[in-house]
């Protein structure tokens, strides 16, 4: 479980998020949705402690992110993984080496049980036998595969994904979101996850908060979506004429 | 937000707390730290051996015109030349070719890492990138740079041999009476620190360039071609303040 409260952050005056408060659910995929420019980044980005929050607290269980001692925040960097929006692979390395480095770096297992580990995260992806391959050897659906792999090599407890399935075909987009979906039910993380993807909204929106403005301006879950009252959200899923149609008649 | 230079010298100081703080497993950066010296030492090799060999023969040619019909016996070139390269031109030299060779290949790399969000990877693993990605470099610039200078020294003197002996502006035995004439160790001393020094300099200058680059390709070629120019300009700053370290007193 991760909790924010009040959290706001300015660059120079402006103020991108203006006092937000949230609860993201373990063994759940918790959805940031918004516009580009909404925030969403900037949020998660605060999430995992890339970036300050210019007043608010972040929650790891029990644990004050941002008051924590270096020990105890090396400690809690174990336990988390992120998927990047542009996945951030190691492009001189290959695929084994990616999804291994941060055992390499890290852990004291032998030579042999970081290969079996490493082999079972890649089987967990569906991406067995591409060990040798390099980055740009493969394509975009697999690259995010291969991050998912890195992310969930060390067992973690938090899973941060942005924007997952940007850049992807929607058939392949769907299988991703479904994999994230299906990993942390498995092994009951708490997972964070950025989109403005109506179709991850609709599949995977355990819990949803919508930001606009600064603010979040919904909280909800894909259940509740369709009878938001919410002019904005509205727009923001149903943005194309189609998707406004279809709803009307589901409304019928 | 406006950052002036004093940000920058600030920052810079700064960051070298971090740098000096290793965080994960000491064989990654065992690993990293050889493949620097590889790429620094053995990839350096060729260039530093054709800028020495050239300097040298130039060295001993245009001291050979000065001295011509003076009272100066010819031997005194070859002492010269061994002077010349070892005092000053083996590490100045060779250094300043290793800024653009080396320190535009840092900043690029590193650069390239944080644009693509790697070092953000990192930072989320637990891994102190400043670390992790920096000290290696160091590490591997302060131990082989010094060697290529040594090289270059040996190899400048090779070239004022070649550019006079085989073409008759004196003999062999001028030459090698000059090479072992009034011989002081302190100035091999004096090389091997400029050498260090510029190493450090090139690596930690080039690398900050290349970490806290901002922007996308127009800004990570600035910080490349910034790397290399502050590189050089500190490094002649530090050149002449050893200088005057080294030989006062
Ligand atoms: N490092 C930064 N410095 C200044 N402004 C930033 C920075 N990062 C993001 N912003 C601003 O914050 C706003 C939200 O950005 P972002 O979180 O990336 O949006 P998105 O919801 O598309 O992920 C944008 O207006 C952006 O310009
Ligand atoms: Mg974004």
């Amino acid at each position: 479980m991760i909790k924010i409260e009040n959290i706001r952050k300015s660059f120079g005056d402006v103020e991108v998020l203006k006092g937000m408060d949230f609860l993201f659910e373990q063994g759940k995929t918790n959805l940031i949705i918004g516009r580009s420019g909404a925030g969403k980044t900037v949020l998660l980005k605060i999430l995992v402690g890339l970036f300050k929050p210019t007043e608010g607290k972040v929650w790891y269980d029990d644990r004050d992110f941002h008051a924590m001692d270096k020990d105890a925040l090396r400690e809690l960097r174990m336990e988390v993984g992120m998927l990047f929006q542009g996945n951030a692979l190691f492009d001189s390395m290959t695929v084994e080496d990616n999804v291994k480095f941060p055992l390499d770096m890290f852990s004291t297992m032998s030579a042999k049980e970081k290969r079996s580990r490493v082999n079972d995260c890649l089987e967990r992806v569906s991406l067995v036998g591409a060990n040798d391959k390099y980055p740009s050897e493969i394509s975009g659906g697999m690259q995010k595969r291969v991050g998912i792999a890195r992310a969930i090599v060390y067992k973690p407890k938090y899973l941060f994904c942005d924007e997952p399935n940007s850049g992807l075909d929607p058939k392949t987009a769907i299988t991703i979101d479904e994999l994230i979906k299906d990993i942390t039910v498995e092994q009951n993380i708490t997972t964070v996850i950025n989109t403005h993807d109506m179709n991850s909204v609709m599949e995977i929106g355990d819990n949803i908060c919508f930001l606009d403005k600064g603010l979040i301006a919904w909280k909800g879950t894909r259940h509740e979506v369709m009878d938001s009252e919410n002019q904005n959200l509205n727009d923001f899923i149903f943005a194309s004429p189609f998707l406004q149609r279809l709803k009307e008649k589901a409304k019928k | 937000m406006k950052e002036g230079p004093f940000f920058h010298i600030g920052r810079y100081i700064m960051w070298h707390k971090t740098i000096y703080q290793k965080s994960g497993n000491f064989a990654m950066y065992y690993r990293e730290t050889i493949r620097q010296m590889y790429d620094i030492g053995i990839g350096s090799l060729p260039i530093v051996f054709i800028i020495s060999i050239f300097i040298g023969a130039v060295t001993a040619q245009q001291f050979y015109y000065q001295l011509e019909g003076t009272a100066i016996p010819t031997y005194y070139i070859g002492y010269i030349v061994r002077d010349m390269m070892i005092i000053e031109l083996a590490a100045t030299i060779t250094c300043l070719v290793l800024a653009g060779k080396v320190g535009s290949n840092m900043a690029a790399e590193i650069g390239g890492m944080r644009q693509k969000e790697h070092i953000d990877a990192m930072e989320i693993m637990g891994v102190n990138t400043s670390s992790f990605l920096i000290l290696p470099k160091i590490l591997g610039a302060v131990v082989t740079i010094p060697i290529l200078v040594c090289i270059a020294a040996i190899v400048g003197i090779v070239g004022g041999y070649l550019a006079s002996v085989p073409t008759g502006l004196y003999t062999e035995f001028d030459y090698v009476k000059g090479l072992r004439s009034f011989f002081n160790q302190y100035y091999v001393i004096m090389m091997f620190v400029k050498a260090f020094v510029f190493a450090y300099i090139i690596t930690t200058v080039s690398c900050y360039q290349g970490y806290f680059v901002k922007g996308g390709s127009v800004e990570l070629g600035q910080a490349s071609t910034r790397a290399v120019v502050l590189s050089c300009v500190l490094l002649l700053v530090a050149d002449y303040i050893i200088a005057v370290l080294l030989t006062s007193g």
